[in-house]
């Protein structure tokens, strides 16, 4: 099972969309495509949505790669902000007691909202 | 009665998603919720990712084995890779204040098994048992 991803510009900065599997195999992938968007960043940019709702299994390299993606936005002034989080990645999140680390919205509406 | 499914796989990170597939509906039928479930195949990919990481150091052309073994109390989940042995004296959950990329596996095994035991008395690798029991909800419940 392999992990799809989709990067779009958005107004706030960019939108990754992650759909499948993130785990040992995967994580790689996810972190490469959040290394692409930190090199083309632009001065505007404000946030880093990452669209959950479509992942099937998230294991602690996923979190891991989550967890280096908001070190890497606290450094550069960005925010990381997490939509739509799917049962699964809610339950690794619910073990590794990270809820209140990252900013968390309910939908994906609610995270490219400006605010 | 004891049911039991073995399952031997590459020690490759491509074949997790196997291992999940097969532990997910085990565990589904063993009686615990889907939610429950979830988190046993977490703690379950976690053990062979640590495997394949440490055990083999990423050597993809060894072997995992598993072992489902579904009791009338207990599902239990036995492991055996034949790389290097654990030293269990080592194994600890960091502090999960600590937060940083990493060392949440062996959290996950805890948090989600009621008993995590290496054995390592064997002449090569180690026999990793996780076992969890089953909530037994009584007639009047």
């Amino acid at each position: 099972m392999n992990v799809d991803i989709v990067t779009e510009k958005i107004a706030l900065g960019y939108l990754v969309k992650v759909k499948g599997d993130v785990d040992m195999n995967s994580s790689t992938e996810v972190r490469e495509a959040f290394g692409q968007v930190f090199k083309q960043r632009s001065s505007a940019m404000k946030a880093l949505v990452v669209d959950l709702s479509q992942v099937r299994y998230m294991d602690s390299s996923g979190i891991a790669t989550l967890v280096e993606a908001l070190q890497t936005c606290m450094k550069q002034g960005l925010q990381l902000r997490l939509a739509d989080l799917s049962p699964p990645v809610k339950d690794v999140f619910e073990l590794a007691r990270l809820a209140s680390v990252f900013e968390i919205y309910i939908s994906l509406n609610d995270a490219m909202a400006e605010r | 009665m004891t049911e039991l499914v073995a399952l031997t796989v590459p020690s490759h990170p491509k074949f997790l998603y196997l291992v999940r597939n097969v532990v997910y509906p085990l565990a589904v039928n063993s009686g615990f919720s889907k939610k429950e479930a979830r988190k046993i195949v977490l703690a379950v990919d976690e053990a062979c990712s640590n495997i394949i990481k440490y055990a083999y150091a990423g050597d993809a052309t060894k072997t995992i084995s598993i072992t489902v073994t579904n009791e009338t109390d207990h599902i239990s989940v036995r492991l055996i890779d034949l790389g290097r042995k654990v030293d269990a004296a080592k194994i600890a959950p960091r502090e999960l204040d600590d937060v940083r990329p990493g060392g949440l596996g062996t959290h996950f095994m805890g948090a989600v098994f009621d008993s995590v035991v290496y054995d390592t008395g064997q002449d090569q690798g180690t026999v990793l048992t996780l076992l969890k029991k089953k909530k037994i909800v009584g007639p009047g419940a």
